[in-house]
């Protein structure tokens, strides 16, 4: 398979860089897999796994907390809100993250804010369930 | 003439104080290296987020929402002055508040009327003497022992209230760039309505989804927080940067002056000891 560039940012640091395989991404209207030659395309993210496959067999797992995804003819760049990998990551952090939505849902004042809360509550929550944690 | 005990407080009290530049030196210099790698690493998301904007905004049509286009007005400015907490770390906090001040009288001057944000108390220890009316609050990082992405998030949503409420027209950062241990340097930078820089790139045929409006209605405000971020980086690299140059500098001055102290000293308890022998003699003498 051809290897295309791809970067995965977060503000504090850059967390990967180099040539992979593919990526699969958790946009927020649907997961897709960037490979080699994908149209140019930008996305925000939902909270979820980013699967970076770099050659072969070799692959790995983070969590996003959402941003965006860019894909250009130069390569795939992810600007992630926070990315942790998922061997990394702990029950509890999934476990706040839910208990942070539960009380911005809670907090909401109007329709927008409320559509919004449940939405990653929802997210959050099928997350939890997708990693058996 | 000072006595020689006089003498003796004076020396010991300007090595107390060395000893303190020396170790504050030290200090600086071990927190300015984390500091430093701190705002090497979050260049590559900020530089990035331009990019993407640059294209986003490129792809356009249209002029856009506020914070990109703004208001079509110009006639509040919101100035926010980051600034250290701390002081002793030479001119560092006077020269941001230089750029800030002659700013704001170049616009009063137009008849615009300024707004101030402090973050930072040292910052507005400074303004307030002269803008107090004008400033219109006062962000303290005090707490704040490691700098997260999350602090710069709240200093942004407050901007992006502010502006939301059409409470300013334009905003402008004031921190100060780190270049080297000696040079930092003040830096203003507008941020709304947001510069693209190095202009708005000719856009490849973009898919977005969702929407392109969804799509900058999250970036944009990213793109603030981004760059107070960067800028509170920046900021805290070159704070101490600056400290640890001039500490070094006043453990040099404080050296200097003990050497200068201690050799009046010797000569003072020289001349004592001969003006005593000299008596002793002539009283033999006299006998």
């Amino acid at each position: 398979m051809a290897a295309f560039y791809f970067e995965l940012v977060s503000p504090e640091k850059l967390l990967f860089t180099g040539n992979v395989e593919a990526v699969g991404v958790p946009g927020s209207d649907g997961d897709f897999t960037v490979m080699k030659d994908h149209a140019p395309v930008m996305t925000t993210m939902r909270p979820g796994i980013i699967d970076v496959n770099e050659s072969g067999a070799k692959s790995v797992r983070l969590f996003v907390r959402g941003g965006f995804a860019d894909v250009s003819t130069k390569g795939l760049t992810i600007l992630a809100e926070q990315a942790i990998p998922l061997d990394q990551l702990k029950a509890d952090d999934i476990a706040r993250e839910i208990k942070n939505a539960e009380e911005d849902l809670a907090d909401a004042a109007n329709e927008d804010a409320r559509t919004k809360a449940q939405e990653r509550l929802d997210q959050m929550r099928e997350l939890k369930a997708a990693l058996g944690i | 003439m000072a006595s020689l005990k006089d003498l003796r407080t004076r020396i010991s009290s300007v090595k107390a104080t060395q000893k303190i530049t020396k170790a504050m030196q030290m200090v600086a210099a071990a927190k300015l290296r984390r500091a430093q790698m701190a705002a090497e690493a979050a260049r590559p998301y900020a530089e990035r987020m331009g990019s993407v904007l640059a294209n986003v905004a490129g792809g356009m049509k249209g002029s856009g929402p506020a914070l990109l286009a703004g208001n079509g007005k110009d006639q509040v400015h919101l100035l926010v002055v980051c600034t250290a907490e701390r002081g002793l770390c030479g001119a560092f906090n006077s020269s941001i508040v230089r750029l800030a001040r002659e700013r704001i009288y170049a616009l009063q001057s137009q008849g615009k009327t300024v707004k101030i944000l402090c973050v930072g108390k040292k910052g507005w220890d400074q303004l307030r003497r002269q803008f107090n009316a004008q400033i219109i609050d006062l962000i303290d990082l005090r707490s704040v022992r490691n700098l997260a992405f999350s602090d710069a998030d709240i200093i942004a949503k407050k901007i992006i209230a502010l502006f939301d409420a059409g409470e300013f027209d334009v905003a402008t950062l004031f921190f100060s760039r780190f270049r080297s241990v000696i040079a930092q340097i003040p830096t203003a930078q507008q941020i709304i309505p947001a510069q693209i820089e190095g202009g708005a790139a000719t856009a490849s045929a973009y898919e977005y989804e969702p929407g392109e409006d969804d799509i900058l209605a999250t970036l944009l405000p990213r793109n603030i927080s981004v760059q107070v971020f960067r800028s509170l980086l920046e900021n805290a690299a070159s704070e101490q940067g600056a400290r640890m140059s001039s500490m070094d500098n006043a453990t040099r001055n404080a050296g200097e002056m003990i050497k200068k102290q201690t050799i009046v000293y010797n000569r003072t308890r020289q001349a004592q000891i001969t003006k005593e022998l000299i008596e002793i003699i002539s009283g033999a003498e006299a006998l």
